[in-house]
């Protein structure tokens, strides 16, 4: 006789969260929609451990000895280079996705510690320029909002090539999101389901990028850096290509990074995990011998100070956060449980940013959702988020005996799966064994 | 009286310095050779005249007064042009006045693949013909082209409108064929006469969108039988 849980063990294949998705579909005809970032398992920067110092090494004194966290990007090109006392900024979300109190909580704390935060597709609004002692302007495809004026009003240009959610596909807005305001400086009609252009209006390729930079460059009077920033699919040749191009810094984004809407398949299987796309990126820059000069800002799925060092270990100069920045100004808030599950979720599993109905009041543009979040408040919160991050990469150099972050190194590193010691090109714990090199 | 700088004695960082730098006035650019990213970023009422082609995104970002190219202009002439007027007395290659918000892009010989693209209120008369992909995802402003347009043409537009006086090789998605009210034979009028061409407005064609892209259509089978079970009810 056979038992019942033998008539009710699930299919691997064909688990629950599948045969639901293929009734939605099959009910509505149109690809799922979702906010956040990828969400299936994935080799992470987790996979790593910091060796520490011992007998062979000196560590630093964790609460008295420097340890110094400051990078400069655009050092030598631009006129006025971009000066980070922490290695970590914020990335690039816009207005539209965002309410104008997110970008201003965003602004104010990432000012707060001497950071940058930027822009997104849609253009700068005076909330986030006002509230951001350091601003980076994003170059789109779509040019959804792009003015000249606000080119010179920014600290630093990042050419947008792609993003970690969906490397080779544009930005999306449905129309919940599409308000009078965000219609206006979009110039589109209100309501409609906005999809961005995935590739640049005016360049084809990496010589005709060179020219265009040099525009940029010429139309700001050489005054502030340019960046590059990649979705991570073949980092290796997309960085020497960014850097052919004339790029003072790289932004280069793995697959764990957010989007307010996107299709969940491209979001779930386009580009490479962040642990894989830093260490072909920074072969990339050895090989052209510009490593640490052209400044590598890793991004996708930062979350914690380990992930910072991790990070810089491997060779990136910088790193960029976008979903934590928002769960820290207060997405997902347990506070608001009761409203994530009225909306068939619960806190700290929402996703939906595409709907613009975010209890939180930080991905939408409905006013009275929107004036629940106090942007000074969130300011604070991210701003003590990004203090934690700082002292946790600090305590973490210290430890391997590092006077600054950026001393940190591949040497440093173990990784604990022979994937992530392929992929981040470190031992596997315990061994000398590099999976894929000779010894 | 205007001042001369000459390309091929000074560094295009310094022409375009000047150019920012002046207040207004007259500049006559000799010897570009083919120079990219010539004139761009003019934010003041200045006149500059190029004597010879160009490359790449000359007048990018043109925000006021007038830059005209006696010759040919490379691609992406005028992008994102805010104001003002830019005219190339040639031909332009691809991109011509891609994303431009406002002001008047004047080509008085063809343009190449996708004029217009992305444009977002600049008004853009081309006396020839243009490439393929003419408009693609034009958000708003005017295109007038006096001669034909190659396949593709007005792609995902939005409310941009289109006016072809030749021939018309395909439109692309959701572009449809209009019709031309008086008021849009006045403002062919109007854009002719502000590009200093002639032709008869009644010859043109108008292009717009047909708007079935703006949303995404979804489908609720089980919503449509469950309203049909409560009927029965």
């Amino acid at each position: 006789m056979t038992s019942d849980t033998w008539h009710q063990r699930e299919s691997y294949s064909f688990d629950r969260n599948t045969i639901a998705e293929i009734r939605r579909a099959a009910n509505t005809g149109i690809y799922r929609i979702r906010g956040w970032g990828a969400k299936r398992v994935l080799p992470t920067l987790d996979d790593l451990v910091f060796l520490g110092a011992s007998m062979s090494r000196y560590p630093l004194e964790g609460y008295r000895e420097a340890c110094g966290t400051d990078v400069v990007i655009g050092n030598g090109r631009a006129e006025h280079p971009v000066h980070l006392d922490i290695p970590v900024t914020i990335a690039g979300m816009s207005f539209g996705s965002l309410s104008a109190q997110a970008k201003e909580a965003l602004g104010r704390g990432a000012s707060a510690v001497g950071t940058s935060t930027t822009t997104g597709d849609g253009g700068m609004t005076e909330e986030e320029r006002g509230h951001s002692t350091k601003l980076v302007y994003q170059y789109l495809p779509s040019r959804y909002g792009m003015n000249p004026d606000d080119l010179r009003r920014a600290d630093a240009i990042e050419v947008v090539v792609g993003q970690g959610a969906k490397p080779g596909g544009g930005g999306m807005l449905l129309g919940q999101k599409i308000t009078e305001r965000v219609a206006e400086m979009r110039t589109l009609p209100e309501g409609i389901d906005q999809r961005s252009a995935c590739r640049h209006p005016d360049w084809t390729g990496p010589d005709d990028l060179a020219i265009k930079i040099i525009e940029l460059r010429e139309i700001v009077d050489w005054r502030v850096p340019v960046y590059v920033k990649l979705g991570a699919a073949r980092p290796y040749y997309d960085t020497a290509l960014a850097v052919k191009a004339g790029a003072d810094a790289i932004v280069v984004d793995g697959m764990q990074g957010g989007t307010a809407a996107t299709q969940d398949v491209f979001i779930e299987h386009v580009g490479i995990p962040t642990l894989a796309a830093i260490p072909e990126a920074v072969r990339a820059l050895r090989e052209l011998g510009v490593h640490r000069e052209v400044k590598l800002i890793a991004a996708g799925g930062i979350r914690s100070g380990a992930d910072v060092a991790k990070a810089l270990a491997l060779g990136a100069d910088v790193v960029s956060i976008g979903t934590a920045a928002l769960i820290a100004i207060g997405d997902n808030d347990p506070g608001y449980d009761a409203e994530y599950r009225a909306l068939g979720s619960a806190a700290g599993f929402w996703e939906d940013y595409q709907d613009g109905t975010d209890p939180a009041g930080i991905t939408t543009q409905d006013p009275d959702l929107s004036a629940r979040l106090d942007p000074v408040i969130g300011g604070r919160r991210l701003a003590n988020y990004l203090q934690v991050l700082t002292l946790e990469t600090q305590t973490l150099a210290r430890a391997c005996g590092k006077s600054h972050v950026l001393n940190l190194e591949p040497e440093d590193l173990a990784a604990l799966t022979v994937e992530a010691a392929a992929m981040a090109g470190v031992p596997l714990a315990g061994t000398g064994w590099i999976p894929g090199t000779s010894s | 009286m205007s001042t001369a700088i000459d390309l091929a004695e000074v560094p295009l960082r310094q022409l375009n310095q000047v150019l920012h730098d002046a207040e207004s006035g007259g500049f006559d650019v000799l010897n570009p050779r083919g120079a990219h990213a010539v004139a761009c970023g003019i934010t003041t009422n200045v006149t500059v005249e190029v004597a010879g082609s160009v490359g790449y995104y000359c007048a990018g970002m043109h925000q006021v007064g007038t830059v005209v190219v006696n010759g040919n202009s490379g691609p992406g002439l005028a992008e994102n042009i805010m104001s003002g007027t830019v005219r190339t007395t040639g031909n332009a290659s691809m991109s011509a006045a891609a994303t431009g918000c406002g002001g008047l892009v004047v080509i008085e010989g063809d343009a190449g693949a996708r004029c217009g693209i992305s444009m977002k209120g600049v008004d853009i008369v081309v006396g020839g013909s243009i490439g393929h992909m003419g408009a693609f995802m034009a958000q708003a402003g005017n295109l007038v082209v006096l001669g034909d347009a190659g396949a593709d043409l007005g792609d995902s537009i939005y409310e941009a409108v289109l006016y072809v006086r030749g021939e018309v090789e395909s439109l692309g998605s959701d572009c449809v064929e209009k019709e031309m009210r008086p008021e849009h034979l006045a403002a062919v009028r109007h854009l002719l006469q502000a590009a200093d061409m002639t032709a008869s407005p009644a010859d043109f064609r108008r292009y717009g969108s047909e708007r079935q892209m703006y949303s995404f259509h979804v489908d609720d089978i089980d919503a449509e039988l469950a309203e049909g079970a409560g009927a029965v009810k």
